[in-house]
């Protein structure tokens, strides 16, 4: 699963840009990722300017 | 705060092309929204503010403000990997704007011409109608609403989602995407008309590093790497490193980060009650990553199109493609020719970087015209010579 650091997000956008899934939902200071559809290719977690997006394993 | 449950347009995204649509079309007397997320038109501010003097002007019929303007700069100079500089010979003036008072004022322009301007507005979906895009899903200020419009223009930048909801697929490649951080640095010993691009693969893969001044010894200092090469090293990682290394005693009066589409033309920007402007078009400089220009452009066209669709009652999609003609008059063509060239520029290595300042250091400074440099650098790609003769300059 793709989890958020919120304290190091600038809310930048960068990666909902090429999120080929566009499951990367931005609002103002708020980002959630639809994790049914996200197919964990990292693409965010590389692009990300502050690597503030990182993978963990779930059970 | 009020608004109607239905408008002839609805503009998504408050930046520089956004305004400049809405301004448009409004001027046109057709009814117009524009909805922006943040709580602001203007800021935060993602950008080192650079823009071309001549094509500011052209964009705004010589309407500029001198309260937008940090800085001009006459003069230009690269740094190749070793150190090297050399002074390219740009028969351009440009501009360090102040865009937070910039995106304000163009703001401003669009809602004194009658467009509605909704702040802390987030579009979260479009409504379609027989499968006919016909209005959004918005949360303003935490309550969803339903506002329906004949036409959307999306300009919701670098994280546009309006163009993949309605099927057109913007989705950036790595390659594609510059990845920056910017910090603006006070206390810097600086000229205040020049501006310095750095140049290395080892630091900015597929990118570049820029000092671009304010006034007041202060500078936008950034970096922008391609995202095909950021997974070693973040943007912010290295331009900690830069500024620690060339400008250890400044202070940092400001940190941002962003991403910057430098693509080739999307083969689609328009559809039936759609268009799509700016960086959510991914239109921005691809050798450059000037996007301030080419989607203030875009959201003008867009905006008197969108307006002649509403009063010829014509929204298909093959009335709105006169968009694209008209983008591609204006800069879509020439956006082609950066993308090849920029694709040969991404291939030298610093070695070839470095030999290309040392052959250029030792002809005359008035001779190192941006042809000179790009002839040398491109010695064993002789076909790009050809669009680079073709192209005027880059940082338009
Ligand atoms: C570090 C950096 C440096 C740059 N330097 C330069 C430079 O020197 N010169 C230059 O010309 N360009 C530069 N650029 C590029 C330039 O900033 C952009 O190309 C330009 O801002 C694009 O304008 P826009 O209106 O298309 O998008 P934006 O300015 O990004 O505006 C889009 C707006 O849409 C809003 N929005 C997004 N989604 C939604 C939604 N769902 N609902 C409501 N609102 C939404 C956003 O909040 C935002 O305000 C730089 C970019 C970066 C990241
Ligand atoms: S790219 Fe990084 S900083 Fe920017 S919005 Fe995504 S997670 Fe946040
Ligand atoms: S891992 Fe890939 S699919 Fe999942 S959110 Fe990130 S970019 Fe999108």
């Amino acid at each position: 699963m793709i989890l958020l650091h919120d304290n190091k997000c600038d809310f930048c956008g960068t990666c909902v840009g090429v999120c080929p899934e566009n499951c990367i939902d931005l609002g103002e200071a708020e980002l959630n990722i639809d994790h049914q559809i996200c197919t964990m290719c990292y693409k965010c977690v590389w692009i990300c300017p502050v690597e503030a997006l990182f993978a963990e394993k779930v059970k | 705060m009020s608004f109607k449950d239905s408008y002839d347009i609805i503009v998504v995204g408050g930046g520089p092309a956004g305004c400049m649509a809405a301004y448009a079309a409004a001027k046109e007397n057709v009814s117009v929204l524009l909805l922006e997320k943040d709580r602001d038109i203007g800021s935060p501010v993602r950008c080192a503010e650079a823009v071309g003097k001549d094509g500011l002007e052209k964009i705004l019929e010589d309407n500029i403000n001198p309260r937008w303007i940090a800085a001009t700069i006459k003069k230009f100079q690269f740094v190749a990997p070793d150190g090297t500089v050399i002074f390219p010979q740009v028969p351009m003036t440009g501009y360090v704007l102040h865009r937070k008072l910039f995106d304000f004022d163009l703001g401003l322009l669009a809602a004194n011409s009658g467009a509605k301007i909704v702040t802390k507005a987030y579009v979260n979906y479009l409504i379609f109608e027989n499968d006919r895009i016909s209005g959004v899903h918005v949360r303003i200020n935490g309550v969803q609403h339903i506002i329906k419009s004949n036409i959307i223009i999306g300009a919701d930048g670098v994280e546009s989602r309006v163009g993949r909801w309605a099927g057109i697929d913007t989705t950036v490649h790595m390659k594609d995407m510059e990845t920056c951080a910017q910090m603006t640095l006070a206390n810097l010993p600086l000229d205040d008309d020049t501006c310095v691009f750095y140049f290395s693969q080892k630091r900015f893969p597929g990118g570049y590093g820029w000092v671009f001044p304010k006034g007041n010894k202060t500078a936008n200092v950034g970096l922008g790497i391609s995202g095909d090469r950021a997974r070693s090293d973040s943007a912010s990682a290295r331009l900690e490193s830069f500024v620690h290394d060339h400008f250890p005693d400044a202070s940092i009066l400001n940190k941002t980060v962003g991403g910057v589409p430098c693509a080739n033309r999307l083969p689609k920007i328009s559809s039936e009650g759609i268009l799509l402007v700016g960086d959510a078009a991914l239109q921005a400089n691809p050798i450059s990553g000037g996007g301030i220009a080419t989607g203030m452009t875009a959201g003008k066209i867009a905006g008197n199109i969108a307006a002649s669709a509403i009063k010829s009652d014509n929204i298909s999609a093959d009335f709105l493609k006169r968009y694209e003609k008209e983008w591609d008059t204006a800069c879509g063509n020439a956006q082609k020719r950066y993308y090849r060239l920029k694709e040969g520029i991404r291939k030298l290595s610093d070695e070839q970087l470095n030999k290309t300042a040392h052959v250029l250091k030792d002809i005359p400074q008035k001779k190192q015209t941006l042809v000179k440099i790009f002839q040398t650098a491109l010695i064993k790609q002789p076909g790009l010579l050809v669009d680079i003769m073709k192209t005027l300059n880059p940082f338009s």
